[in-house]
């Protein structure tokens, strides 16, 4: 057996099923892929873009319902590569490798912070468990439509199989007693160990398989087929890194057992910036930038210059909330502060769109304007990366998903009474039938 | 401020009066006094530390000798109104950390100046982003923590930095306050009642004192220090999120007549008129603090809703117990300008609002003849993410040329 088959027929509570195209006339479109558009139009329709280009040269079907985007901005939604939204949760401590654990079954999807990810502009999230874990469990891609269970959130990949990667960490947080690591060479160790099992896992399924036994094939093993699914290149490892010489250690394992890998948080990245530049295992950097240094010793040297440096580098560089380390509603702000440092402003601008997209593996979906790529849309009032400038609308797969003038959807967007408690779902667009 | 307070800050002013001050001027093509109407093409001259001419550059003589610094912008020195640099370290650990005390709920006797420590890197680091003046000290957390001082960020010792020794007692109502354990306060009203018996001894404590002599009543610092509240010299610093918890605030303030801050205030919105017509002052949480817990209904409008009810506020970097470990004065402004405060007031908000609960503007907080020369200089929009900070004096010394 080559992957893990997801046999249970999920039944997805799809979205109204978007039946006239949006044409979104008139604003400053940013593309990502390809030049700004000073007075563009994107038109879209069932859930994809149909196409994007100058106003004057886009041809908007007759039947579309067009939305004037006079003075505004129009943005792909953003890709958040690393949060904890819907209080995820994942091993247990009973042990420092949980590779058998879903974040899917833990997300609680009235949890109010899935509305302000929507307030915030972001469509796409890497929704994963703690870094209080060697391995803490499976993540899950999420796109953030409304809906009121998980399933309604799900991206499924081409083979129809759930997107999701694999949490990791090293460092101090997963130092604990006993069976938890205590140093950092036994972490590394019992990583290691447990990577050479799974080769072995691997390999009696392949001679099984060869010698056409099913009777010879290892019994299943939940965790197992996880990591061969990493083994296999066909999951990501998100590695949870502060300190310099931890993220070298993570390329070393890398180079040992050919996993990808996203580096997150990174914070000492400044310091390695061309190590992490020539792994070819590393997909990217997803950075995090704090408003100051510290707060724990691992992150005593986090530096507004890290995203700067290591795109710089040549590193394939981004940006994540950790929600609630900060807010999503804010994401805009960590790329902002990357340029304060000096990074390219459209860089940093890829940073919380296309790179995200990579890092998930979804570039041929998400990240940018282009036909044929999924309606994750975000209007925004100005220059994406100035302090006075909010999110407007935001809108998953072709369905508006936040709308700043709905006073329920300002609420979320700027806090107050109850904007925190658990939601009744985010199904309020849908039962209103506001979604276009 | 209090005549005691203002002698006091006299006091230590003339025993620390900037020995180090160069004589600086500054330019701006644009400088935010606060006091009035931004100046256009401007020059602020500081002569012995303090503020000696503010003008228009063709009227302004800057004498020779002067060392002259340039930006786009200045402002006034930015004022933290309530946070715990300096006493709770960056590094997060249980040596560095001297901002909470946990062995009784009541220590009103433990003081700022004992534990602040002017090399901690989040002082170099708020100073670099412009903050001149930070009014920190024991945190919330505990029913009451502390005194609070109000410091310069400069200078290597406690006594070259400090402005006020003691500004405040910081006290807690609300979940933060909660003891663990079977400890007292576990509930609100064991809250409220174990701070009004706290008051009523110390006002006893007085009575006695001022009846007896010293050897007879013998001295007691606890008491002594929320005497210094009965009395009205000393504030008390009330961290309170809920709006009940903002009242019980209020109801306690009124039964003793005793000068009062809030501090927080994230339900502030739910009863506004009621902080309007008590009069309190007013300082914010941080704009982006975390909506959890006690704090879950706060608002990025919340320091927009408080002026738009006439409530004066200042804004906070407050207390973190993780990461980041500090917030940013210049950054939370930021926010709450552009969540309905708007630019001006979001700057009063860190400078002369700030100075005016802290009881030291007649000193800091608007560019001014005679005030401190304490000054931010960036090279755009203080409050545009990409902008930096490009100089800070304090005092007239150039003490952070960092572009940050």
């Amino acid at each position: 057996m080559a992957r893990v088959a997801l046999t249970i027929p999920w039944l997805m509570v799809l979205l109204p099923a978007q039946e006239i195209p949006q044409a979104f006339v008139g604003g400053r479109v940013i593309p990502i892929a390809g030049a700004v558009i000073e007075s563009g139009t994107v038109v879209i329709h069932e859930g994809s873009i149909l196409a994007v280009g100058k106003s004057s040269e886009i041809e908007v079907p007759a039947n579309a319902k067009s939305h004037d985007l006079a003075g505004k901005v129009l943005m792909p939604g953003f890709v958040d590569t690393h949060s904890h939204v819907g209080n995820v949760d994942g091993g247990d401590g009973s042990g420092p490798l949980h590779p058998d654990v879903r974040a899917l079954d833990s997300i609680n999807v009235r949890d109010a912070r899935f509305q302000k990810a929507q307030a915030g502009g972001i469509t796409t999230s890497n929704i994963m468990p703690g870094s209080g874990h060697l391995l803490s469990g499976q993540t899950l891609y999420v796109k953030h439509r409304d809906g009121s269970s998980i399933e309604d959130m799900l991206i499924r990949r081409e083979d129809g199989s759930i997107a999701y990667g694999v949490k990791m960490a090293n460092g101090t947080n997963s130092r604990r007693e006993p069976p938890f690591p205590g140093t950092r060479a036994k972490s590394a160790a019992l990583v290691r160990a447990r990577f050479i099992e799974a080769g072995e896992h691997r390999q009696a399924i392949a001679r099984a398989s060869r010698d056409g036994d099913p009777d010879e094939a290892p019994p299943r093993d939940l965790g197992l087929e996880t990591l061969v699914e990493i083994l296999e290149g066909n999951r990501v490892v998100h590695f949870h890194t502060h300190r310099h010489d931890d993220i070298l250690t993570i390329l070393r394992l890398a180079d040992e057992f050919k996993f990808k890998v996203v580096l997150q948080h990174v914070s000492d990245g400044w310091a390695v910036p061309e190590q992490i530049a020539a792994s070819p295992h590393v997909l990217g950097a997803s950075v995090i930038l704090l408003d100051s240094p510290g707060g724990k010793i691992e992150a005593k040297d986090n530096r507004l210059e890290t995203a700067r440096i290591l795109d710089a580098a040549g590193v394939l560089t981004g940006f994540h909330t950790d929600d609630s380390i900060t807010d999503s509603r804010l994401f805009t702000r960590m790329a902002a502060l990357a340029v304060r440092t000096g990074m390219p402003r459209e860089r940093a601008l890829y940073g919380l769109t296309m790179a995200g997209a990579r890092m998930l593996e979804m570039e041929d979906r998400i990240g940018s304007l282009e036909p044929g790529k999924d309606a994750d849309l975000v209007v925004l009032s100005g220059e994406p990366l100035s302090v006075y400038t909010q999110v407007l609308q935001t809108w998953v797969d072709g369905q508006k998903v936040f709308d700043r003038s709905d006073p329920r959807d300002r609420l979320y967007a700027e806090g107050g009474l109850n904007a925190s408690h658990d939601q009744d779902a985010m199904l309020h667009h849908i039962a209103l039938g506001e979604h276009q | 401020m209090s005549r005691t307070r203002a002698l006091a800050a006299i006091l230590l002013l003339g025993a620390t009066a900037s020995p180090g001050s160069a004589q600086v001027a500054v330019r701006g093509n644009v400088i935010y006094t606060v006091a009035d109407n931004p100046l256009r093409n401007a020059t602020v001259v500081i002569e012995g530390g303090k503020i000696t001419q503010v003008g228009a550059t063709p009227e302004v003589s800057v004498p020779d000798g002067f060392r002259v610094l340039s930006a786009e912008v200045v402002t006034p020195g930015l004022i933290d109104a309530r946070c715990t640099i300096g006493l709770s370290g960056y590094l997060n650990q249980p040596h560095d950390q001297d901002q909470l005390e946990r062995s009784d709920a009541m220590q009103p006797e433990l003081r700022a100046i004992d534990a602040y420590n002017p090399r901690e890197v989040l002082v170099s680091w708020a100073r670099s982003y412009g903050v001149t003046t930070i009014h920190t000290g024991h945190a919330p957390r505990t029913l009451i923590s502390g005194q609070t001082a109000v410091l310069k960020l400069r200078g290597a010792t406690l006594e070259e930095a400090l402005v006020q020794p003691l500004a405040m007692i910081a006290a807690t109502l609300g979940e933060g306050a909660r003891e663990q354990d079977r400890k007292s306060p576990g509930t609100r009203a064991k809250m409220a009642a174990m701070l009004r018996a706290e008051l009523l001894k110390a006002r006893e404590y007085l009575r006695r004192r001022s009846a007896e002599s010293e050897e007879e009543t013998g001295r007691d610092l606890r008491l002594e220090a929320l005497g210094r509240v009965i009395t009205g010299d000393v504030p008390l610093l009330v961290t309170a999120q809920r709006s009940q918890d903002i009242l019980t605030a209020l109801r306690i303030r009124d039964e003793f007549n005793i000068p009062m801050v809030l501090d927080g205030v994230a339900e502030a919105y739910e009863v506004l008129e009621q902080i309007r017509t008590a009069g309190v002052q007013v300082i914010v949480h941080p704009t982006m603090m975390r909506a959890r817990g006690e704090t879950e209904n706060l608002s990025f409008e919340t320091a927009s809703k408080l002026h738009d009810a006439g409530i004066p506020v200042a804004i906070q970097g407050g207390f973190e117990a993780y990461v980041p470990k500090s917030r940013l004065v210049l950054f939370e402004a930021a926010v709450a300008a552009a969540h309905g405060l708007g630019f001006e007031n979001a700057l009063r908000s860190i400078t002369i609002e700030a100075a005016k609960i802290l009881g030291i503007d007649d000193r800091v907080g608007s560019i001014e003849v005679g005030k401190d020369g304490d000054l931010a200089l960036y090279d755009g929009d203080p409050f545009e993410y990409a902008s930096h900070c490009v100089g800070v004096v304090i005092d007239g010394e150039v003490v952070s040329e960092e572009i940050r």
